[in-house]
């Protein structure tokens, strides 16, 4: 724990690389160089250790049990809500509302929003370019409602076109819901004047928050976003746990999501009470470890900072981006002026899954295909894109062996 | 008397054999993908299209004398490469045969992770395509 304190103003990278023991392995006979991040980023020492003590010395089920194991489990659980309430500066720790994943939680949204708040011939404003888990949900709500689904459209860089957007907001809408950033070009949407503009209109506002939480700070205050949505697993944390934010006021008014143990007040067969926040939406025994382990993710980016980790990310990118310019025949899809640390791009006609294939016999790991975004991919008539994304852990070097890596899968294509 | 499968595995596998390291290997497939005709362009068509999540594969099959013969398609070549493999062991046979194949020798020559599930290439789906042809051709001889 103490050994991740000394990078707290500036970040040295060789020192942050021990923490997670994952980069020291080996791939196909070669170092590991892992440029997968935006698709999952790798655990610190810290949280891997904080899953196997709770399951060592402290397991038990939460909110339940007046014995002393449950107690310290519910205590070590709700410390938590308290951490991610601190981290993105909401109002009130049952603003937090526990899930699974990004994508649990916009189904939560899409299902209790959609169930009172969206009717016949009403719109759902969503943008070109989100990741399915965005699309679908409201998919399936405008489709039981039969209602429209609506799509601000994208410019050839790959950015938002904002005017576009102002003319889709209309009466007929009844919640926008974007991205932060783009998990496949790394575009940074202007989500400050899409909520304001949505706002003047009284329409609430769902950021898509899942590529951004672990990049830059977010203050869900200063955004007055109505809901803002991320996963565990992005920020060094677990799998199987996420975050919804929304509005003291609006998760009040929405209803429960799932029936079940731990949201309810009183049942009898005749009529069931609901609990209150955040309980009502945290139905059944939830991922105790995984919350745990997931408060630890926090203390560590805490640590280093969250502006020394965006910092250094935006450098290794703009490395990246030069370096990367210099492999003839590629292509950048997504050039938007205000980017994240996500670079796509193809290789003349060299297919993803080619280029991806090789690279992984080099020992490094990017991701290829549609990135479950294929109406975006559709929009730039591809079939899929290779993906380098990022992080506070990766090296010039590791830049350096992609370009390399490149080189070679062009020489063997050619 | 055209070669059984079991010959034509053991010609593959003797023929990856001369190479000794990865790279010869992707190149020898990528050979194959890029210099095997396939498919006839008006058969890539959706119909026969499988959607992987990384590469799409065309499989095309038609019957001759009581044996199938497919021909198919990858817009990647890796994919394709092996896809040439495939059909070189399983085109011009019986749909007992085909049937019964357990198509080992793609282990054998190293290439197995392509026919993970978890590679979403288009090639688990496209080989148990070709098994359910034979199967649907040999109810229909019953």
């Amino acid at each position: 724990m103490t050994a991740v304190a000394q990078h707290k103003t500036i970040l040295d990278v060789e020192k942050v690389r021990k923490d997670f023991p994952i980069l020291s392995r080996k791939v196909n006979g070669k170092p590991l160089v892992y440029f997968d991040n935006a698709a999952s980023s790798q655990k610190p020492q810290s949280v891997i250790d904080a899953t196997n003590k709770y399951y060592s010395f402290e397991n038990a089920n939460i909110h339940r049990g007046v014995h002393t194991l449950s107690q310290e489990a519910t205590s070590a659980y709700e410390v938590v809500r308290e951490k991610v309430r601190a981290f993105i500066n909401a109002d009130k720790s049952h603003e937090i509302i526990f899930t699974k994943g990004t994508t649990d939680s916009i189904n939560l949204v899409a299902s209790s929003f959609g169930k009172n708040n969206i009717g016949e011939s009403d719109e759902v404003l969503i943008s070109a370019m989100e990741h399915h888990s965005n699309i679908v949900p409201w998919q399936m709500i405008c489709e039981e409602k039969k209602a429209k689904l609506k799509v601000i459209p994208i410019n050839d860089d790959g950015e938002l076109l904002m005017d576009e957007f102002h003319k889709l907001l209309s009466k007929k809408t009844k919640i926008v819901a974007v991205t932060h950033i783009s998990n496949s070009l790394g575009t940074i949407n202007p989500v400050n004047e899409i909520i304001a503009a949505a706002h003047e209109k009284g329409i609430p506002v769902l950021i898509d928050g899942a590529q951004a939480i672990h990049h830059t700070t977010v203050d869900v205050k200063e955004l007055d976003c109505d809901f803002y949505v991320f996963s565990a697993h992005k920020m060094y944390g677990p799998t199987g746990v996420g975050v919804l934010y929304g509005k003291e006021e609006l998760l009040n008014a929405i209803p429960p999501y799932q029936g079940g143990g731990d949201m309810i007040k009183t049942v009898t067969f005749e009529k069931t009470t609901y609990n209150e926040l955040p309980h009502k939406f945290e139905a059944g025994t939830p991922n105790i470890a995984g919350g745990i382990a997931f408060g630890v993710a926090i203390d560590y980016i805490n640590l280093l900072g969250i502006e020394n980790i965006a910092a250094y990310e935006n450098e290794l990118t703009n490395y990246a981006l030069t370096q990367l310019n210099t492999v003839p025949g590629i292509q950048f899809i997504g050039k938007a002026k205000e980017r994240a640390s996500v670079i796509s791009f193809l290789l003349d006609n060299i297919h993803p899954y080619d280029a991806g294939v090789i690279l992984d016999k080099m020992g490094i790991a990017v991701r290829t295909g549609h990135h479950c975004t294929q109406p975006l991919m559709d929009r730039f008539r591809i079939p899929g894109t290779v993906r380098a994304s990022f992080s506070f852990y990766n090296t010039k070097e590791e830049v350096d062996l992609l370009v390399n890596g490149l080189h070679k899968v062009i020489e063997m294509f050619k | 008397m055209a070669a059984s499968i079991k010959e034509l595995e053991e010609t593959i596998v003797e023929e990856f054999s001369y190479y000794d390291d990865w790279m010869g290997k992707y190149e020898f497939i990528i050979e194959l993908g890029k210099s095997l005709p396939l498919i006839n362009e008006k058969y890539k068509t959706d119909k026969n299209l499988i959607r992987g999540c990384q590469s799409r594969v065309w499989l095309y099959a038609q019957i001759e004398g009581g044996k199938i013969i497919f021909t198919a398609d990858s817009d990647a070549i890796i994919t394709k490469g092996i896809i040439g493999l495939l059909i070189r062991v399983l085109s011009h046979q019986t749909p007992d045969d085909i049937i019964n194949t357990d198509l080992s020798f793609i282990d054998q020559i190293g290439l197995k992770e392509h026919l993970s599930p978890t590679r979403s290439n288009g090639l688990v789906s496209m080989v148990k395509q070709m098994k359910l042809y034979a199967l649907a051709l040999k109810t229909k001889m019953l």
